[in-house]
Parts: structure tokens; sequence; C-alpha cells
């Protein structure tokens, strides 16, 4: 395997919120910006309604990396989402520190829906960032973590 | 409600041992409330347990399961069907929970996920405080609602002492003075003469000194032959 394709098995989940970031991904896009192709997006009602066990499992299903992108401090449309989220990343750096993975496989950026070309710089500075890391531990060893994400009686 | 909070990761990881099938078991009722065990703390433990013994080389199956409340028969024995699968199930219940599954299910091991703390209720939003220490005499008729038993460094029953400045017990400046509240309760109430009676020393025999307790309604008891 060459190292081109090497970089592009990466995957970083990016959890953007419909107000800010989502949008400064399609300005992005509209003014032929380019952003690494391993940034995958996944458009959030606001970064407050991600929860912790959400960016665990993205890592558990394969995600070297993942990023939070909300508004600016003040500017969240539902007043604190993006404060409440940013605790939570930082949460999230603890827990991965925990289990063994490094905890800078974690961020979160703010900005807002008219900064296309800071969405693009952060995703390549993040990209960059998870590129030098290398892919996650947990997906080297080609096995999946779960059989199962989840089996209940409740 | 019971406060608990979780151990590390890493205590926990040491109590699965050659375990290859684990079941994080939750509660759904005090440790759902504060934070401990409740439906996304069983998630978070059973995902950093699925990816931390995938990083040491295990193939560890973790699952997961939230009961309504661990520390009742009929809510846990529903899991009775499936635990034949695990070898170890991991509790985030309290105490009481933990004993409740190793009690029902003596063919399984059971280990706590969970140090549990005291009783007491969430101040606010991440924070939890003691409130009553299940002393088996309760005194807050006397004194105005405020609980000098758990609240007092000391469990004075004839309160302050000199330590109290500012309001503030010695021990913390963080930590109000349990006799500064009675006061400022009883004042309130138009009732601090109340404070002019000495309390004697108190009973405790009705408290831990007298061993584990137990508590029988004859009332309610059912009659021989009929299943619990």
């Amino acid at each position: 395997m060459s190292d081109t394709q090497q970089i592009s098995d990466l995957k970083i989940v990016a959890f953007c919120c419909q107000y800010c970031a989502y949008k400064a991904a399609d300005l992005a896009g509209s003014l032929r910006l380019q952003y690494p192709p391993e940034f995958r997006i996944i458009q959030v009602p606001c970064t407050g309604r991600l929860d912790t066990v959400e960016v665990l499992h993205a890592f558990e299903e394969g995600a070297d990396g993942v990023v939070t992108l909300g508004c600016m401090p003040g500017d969240c449309h539902f007043l604190e989402g993006n404060l409440r989220a940013r605790r939570r990343v930082e949460w999230v750096k603890k827990v991965l520190a925990e289990v063994g993975l490094e905890a800078e496989r974690v961020e979160m950026y703010n900005l807002s829906s008219a900064m296309g070309d800071k969405f693009a710089e952060y995703a390549t500075e993040m990209t960059e960032r998870i590129r030098k890391l290398g892919p996650s531990p947990l997906r080297r060893s080609g096995k999946q973590v779960a059989e199962t994400p989840v089996a209940g009686v409740s | 409600m019971i406060v608990a909070e979780q151990k590390p990761l890493a205590e926990i990881k040491s109590m699965l041992g050659e375990a290859k099938r684990v079941l994080v078991v939750g509660c759904g009722t005090c440790v759902t409330v504060c934070f401990a065990g409740g439906t996304k703390e069983v998630a978070v433990l059973a995902s950093t347990l699925r990816m931390s013994t995938h990083l040491d080389s295990k193939e560890t199956v973790v699952d997961e399961v939230v009961v309504q409340r661990q520390c009742e028969w009929e809510y846990i024995d529903p899991l009775l069907a499936t635990l034949d699968q695990y070898d170890l199930v991991v509790s985030l219940g309290c105490g009481v929970g933990v004993q409740t599954l190793a009690e029902r299910f003596p063919k399984i091991r059971v280990v706590p996920g969970l140090n549990t703390m005291f009783m007491g209720l969430p101040t606010k939003t991440g924070e939890c405080e003691e409130r009553c220490q299940a002393c088996g005499n309760c005194v807050l008729d006397q004194t105005g609602g405020v609980c000098p038993i758990s609240r007092c460094s000391k469990q004075l029953l004839n309160g302050p002492c000199g330590g109290s400045q500012n309001g503030k017990c010695e021990i913390n400046q963080d930590v109000p003075c349990a006799w500064q509240l009675i006061w400022e309760r009883l004042t309130n109430l138009g009732r601090q003469q109340e404070l002019l009676k000495v309390q004697p020393p108190k009973d405790w025999s009705t408290s831990r000194n007298g061993g584990p307790r137990r508590i029988v309604r004859e009332d309610l008891q059912l009659p021989e032959g009929y299943r619990d």
C-alpha cells in the first residue's frame, strides 16, 4: 500500500453545527477552497447536542479523529450549546487518555457561517495533526472493536 | 438519594481479570440522577472498556444494560435469562445494587464500578452534597430541618463549636457551618429560643454502632408458603 493510499484511509469525523460550521463548509465549497478528503462532515442541530458517548462510538467504529465545530462563543443559536460542547470535548480528552488513545485525536473549533476560509484551515490543521499521529491504534489490528455496539434487556 | 461516583477505568479494568464476556449493568434510579450509573454512563464505560481491552489485544466482549432499580429482586430478575452468556458483571449501581445482584445470581461474579459516597441531593447540575447519614434517630425537628449529624463535621448536637468562622466550618472554607445554618433557619422561623435547650447525648445504638440494621414489618410479611 502506498503512502497516498494510507492517507486516504484516515477518517476524521467532523460534527458541524447547522448554523455555523455546516454553512461555513458550504461557503468553503462555493469559494472553491480545498480541504482534505479525510474530513467527513456530520450535521448536528447544535454542538450542544453532541454527547460524550457519540464521540466514543465514533472511535469504536473506526474514526481516527473527531472534531466538533460550533459557533463563536456568545453566538450559539441555543445560547450556550457550544460552551457545553467544549466542556464535553475537554472531558472526552481525559476519557481517551484513560483508554490509551491520544487526547489530541479530539478537538473543538469555533467559527461563524461566514468563515469558509477558517473551515478549510481548521480541516487542514486537524487532518495534518491526525496524519502525524497515524491511524487510530484501535484500527491497526484490523478487527472491529465490538461485535455489536449494544445488547440490552432494558 | 444515594450518591456515587465512578471508579477509575484502570481499577475497573483490573477487576475484569480473564473475563471474556462482560455485562455492564446500570441502574435507572439514584445513580442515574447523580450521573454515575445511568444509561449514558453505562454506554460510556462499556465503550471505554471495549476500546481499552481491544488496545490490550484482548477479545473482551462488553455489553450493556440498565435496569430500573438494581436494589429490588423483581427489577433484576429479567437479567437471569441472559446472564449465562457472561463471565462477569460490572455493576454501575450503588453498593446495595452490587450486593443485590451478587445475592440473587450466586453463580456469576459481580464487581463494583462505582464508589458509593453518601446520601444527599444534587444542589446544582454536576454537584451533589451529603444530607443524611442514616443514624436511625432523626433530630431534624430540633434543628430546623438542617442535619447536624451529616452536615456538622463534629456531629455536634449542641453547636456551634469554636471552629465556626464567618458561617464556615474550620475544616474547609467551602463547607458551611451546619450550626450557623441551623441558627439562621430557626431565626427565620422565629424559633431560636428552642436552641436554649441542651440536647442530651445521642443514642447511637440505632446507627452503625449496633451492627447491620434490619427492619421487620410483620403486618406486611407474607404468610408461610407465599413467594417473596
